[in-house]
């Protein structure tokens, strides 16, 4: 199946190849976690502060339970603030 | 002490400026700034005035640490009674001209009365004259900057002024400083220029001392360690600054996009701080060249930007192609995504003009948002907007839009007047994204419940500095609540509200509180001033400050009526993303804050709140 991974700010550098405007669509197996995701992208875990699925904050607790569906939209930043 | 304990007071009627001792007593419940200025406004003008006319006054007004060695202690703010809200307003600005005027030995100055002619005020350490100003009547806040130090000889002078825009009283006008920090809303400088004041410069020679010099320093390089080893304050904001929020904001569904008929802005990402970093497909080069900081700050977050040479904007404008100060996220989400315009070089050239002119960004972008909608429904014309096709997405039109407001020429003199005004002109005042009058900024209430009851219950109209709960909802700093429920809101707000006032009063910037409590402030306010400041007299400071803010607007003819949200946010649904199908729930929200204010089902301070906080 399918998702879309968005990394932003400090993490784009983690983005496969072909992304463009910091997200890129990637194949996964069925059964597939976010955080199994992020792993596949060397994404260092204690670098993601804010992980949305779908737009939904997703604690960190449940980031490793949390079975991706196809079409799915994981982003995530590292801290960042504004205002 | 921290405090030089003077007050500047001008009469621009008699022109006269004399010196007057700060009252300590005030300083004791109101802190300073914020606090402080407000108390001295409430003691001394009409609520009902004015604020166009010479019954209104303006005050700047520093902190206990402004001008000292803690992170970010070089704030002011200018308080008065605002024109574009008739509300109180307080707007507070970085940069270096606040510390400067605390090296010259004063805490605030106030002017009062009108000036018969245009004038500038120089204050050199204890001297303070007016000075005529009609060489520089005319010209932008960056023109009279460059003019004042080489009139005075001087390039270490620090210079607040007002550009076209304020002089004609476009009533989102605001005061800049330092070429591009801003006390931005609310209409400030559309007073100054009723006052026929161009501008304040200062220079001091001075220093700022301190009650305990050896607890303050300590105080001070601790809060600096914690700023320091904290993530957002250490690296996301000096990196990415406040505009890596555009794409956060967007991708949670709470970016108001088109005048707030849409949630989320596909062009997002063309004008957020990732695109700012990337190299340009024109000229190779990016848009961002450094971060900045202001006065004494240790985070850094502002940026730098250059305008790529061969955009339309300023392909035959050379004096647009220097560095200056770029996007920051609320003139972006303004600029951009409220007007449907994606395109990064064209919202930076606005913002420009924005500084140039002196003009606040988020209320400048709304009110073309709302007129963009006007031209939509067919309710303004080519014929009304002086050939302008007002179109979503028209970066010609947003560019040419901010050349005609911060020149008051043409259809801009109708966009100054902001949305509330323009859209009742038309006949479709419920296509102002406002309250009070006030343009709201750039967080869509239906996706970020609490800041519907933020922006309802703001002094000064909807703002999102007085109570930012997306720190919660969103970032989840200092915990993480859910943003689109409206449960536990009410005492998010206040409690943001509370301490937001103490720190807009002590000096330092709000950005600090994503990584200090007051329990990191209250030690270097109590070290610099007397007054015994614990984290706990603080909020108490804080909580006083809004409720005499509240009595300052009650007085001035708002009442609970006036806690309200434009009728598109509560009434119609989002379209899309996570907040799909919701509208905000400020109706289950306004009830319970009355309640945990100490105030009546009206909104009104009771007689018990009002006997507590000693108002």
């Amino acid at each position: 199946m399918h998702v879309t991974l968005k990394l932003y700010a400090s993490l784009g550098q983690y983005l496969p190849p072909r992304a463009e405007r910091n997200e890129a669509q990637v194949e996964v197996d069925d059964g597939t976690t976010i955080g199994a995701l992020l792993a596949q992208h060397l994404v260092p875990p204690e670098a993601c502060h804010l992980v949305l699925l779908n737009g939904i904050f997703q604690p960190p607790a449940g980031r490793t339970a949390v079975r991706l569906a196809d079409g799915d939209a994981v982003a995530v930043w590292p801290p960042v603030a504004g205002g | 002490m921290g405090w030089t304990s003077k007050i500047l007071r001008v009469n621009l009627t008699e022109g006269t400026a004399k010196s007057e001792p700060l009252n300590m007593d005030w300083a004791a419940k109101y802190l300073g700034q914020r606090g402080l200025a407000s108390r001295y406004l409430v003691e001394e003008i009409d609520p009902r005035c004015d604020p166009l006319g010479p019954g209104n006054k303006l005050i700047f007004a520093t902190g206990p640490l402004t001008g000292t060695a803690a992170s970010t202690g070089g704030r002011y703010s200018v308080i008065t009674k605002g024109a574009l809200t008739n509300a109180i307003a307080c707007s507070n600005s970085g940069g270096y001209w606040g510390a400067e005027l605390k090296f010259a030995g004063w805490d605030m100055i106030i002017l009062e009365g009108r000036s018969p002619k245009p004038v500038y005020l120089a204050v050199i350490d204890d001297k303070a004259e007016l000075h005529d100003a009609s060489g520089i009547w005319g010209t932008s806040v960056w023109q009279t900057d460059e003019w004042i130090k080489k009139r005075h000889q001087d390039p270490m002078m620090h210079v607040s002024a007002i550009g076209v825009a304020g002089e004609n009283q476009v009533l989102y006008s605001c005061i800049v400083n330092d070429l591009h920090r801003a006390a931005g809303r609310s209409g400030v400088g559309a007073v100054m220029g009723s006052k026929n004041l161009k501008a304040i410069a200062v220079r001091g020679t001075g220093g700022v001392r301190v009650r305990d010099f050896k607890a303050f320093m300590a105080a001070a390089n601790a809060g600096k360690k914690v700023l320091r080893d904290n993530a957002v304050t250490g690296q996301g904001l000096p990196t990415h600054g406040t505009q890596v929020l555009m794409n956060v904001i967007n991708e949670v569904g709470a970016l108001p996009t088109r005048n707030s008929r849409d949630v989320q802005f596909e062009g997002a990402h063309d004008i957020s701080a990732e695109a700012m970093a990337t190299p340009r497909k024109t000229d190779g080069r990016k848009n961002l060249l450094t971060n900045q900081a202001c006065f004494g700050c240790t985070i850094a977050c502002g940026r730098i930007s250059k305008i790529d040479e061969s955009h339309y904007t300023v392909r035959n404008k050379p004096e647009y192609w220097h560095a200056s100060g770029g996007l920051e996220y609320e003139a972006a989400w303004a600029l951009g995504a409220a007007t449907g315009v994606n395109d990064l070089e064209a919202l930076t050239y606005t913002n420009f003009i924005c500084n140039e002119q002196g003009l606040d960004p988020i209320s400048f972008g709304a009110t073309v948002g709302a007129a963009m909608e006007l031209y939509e429904l067919g309710l303004l014309s080519k014929e009304t907007t002086g050939g302008l096709e007002m179109k979503f997405g028209s970066a010609e039109a947003l560019t040419r839009a901010a050349e005609l407001v911060g020149k008051a020429e043409g259809f801009g003199k109708e966009l100054g007047l902001g949305s509330a005004r323009l859209t009742a002109k038309h006949g479709k005042p419920e296509l102002a994204m406002t309250v009070k009058g006030q343009e709201f900024p750039a967080y869509d209430p239906r996706g970020i419940q609490g800041m519907g009851l933020t922006y309802a219950t703001s002094n000064r109209g909807a703002c999102h500095l007085r109570s930012y709960t997306v720190s919660s909802e969103i970032l989840g700093i200092p915990h993480k609540t859910d943003p689109l429920v409206t449960d536990g809101k009410a005492g998010l707000v206040k409690a943001f509200q509370d301490a937001t006032a103490a720190v807009d009063s002590t000096g330092l910037c709000v950005f600090t509180t994503f990584a200090w409590t007051l329990n990191d402030i209250a030690p270097q306010v109590d070290a610099a001033v007397e007054g015994g400041w614990t984290p706990e007299k603080m909020l108490e400071a804080g909580e006083r400050i809004w409720n005499l803010e509240r009595q300052f607007n009650m007085r001035a003819g708002f009442t609970a009526a006036d806690d309200r949200l434009p009728d598109r946010l509560v009434k119609e649904a989002a379209r899309t993303g996570p907040a799909k199908g919701l509208v905000n729930g400020l109706d289950k929200m306004l009830p319970e804050y009355y309640e945990l204010r100490g105030w009546t089902k009206d909104g009104v301070p009771t007689n018990e709140t009002v006997a507590r906080l000693a108002l």
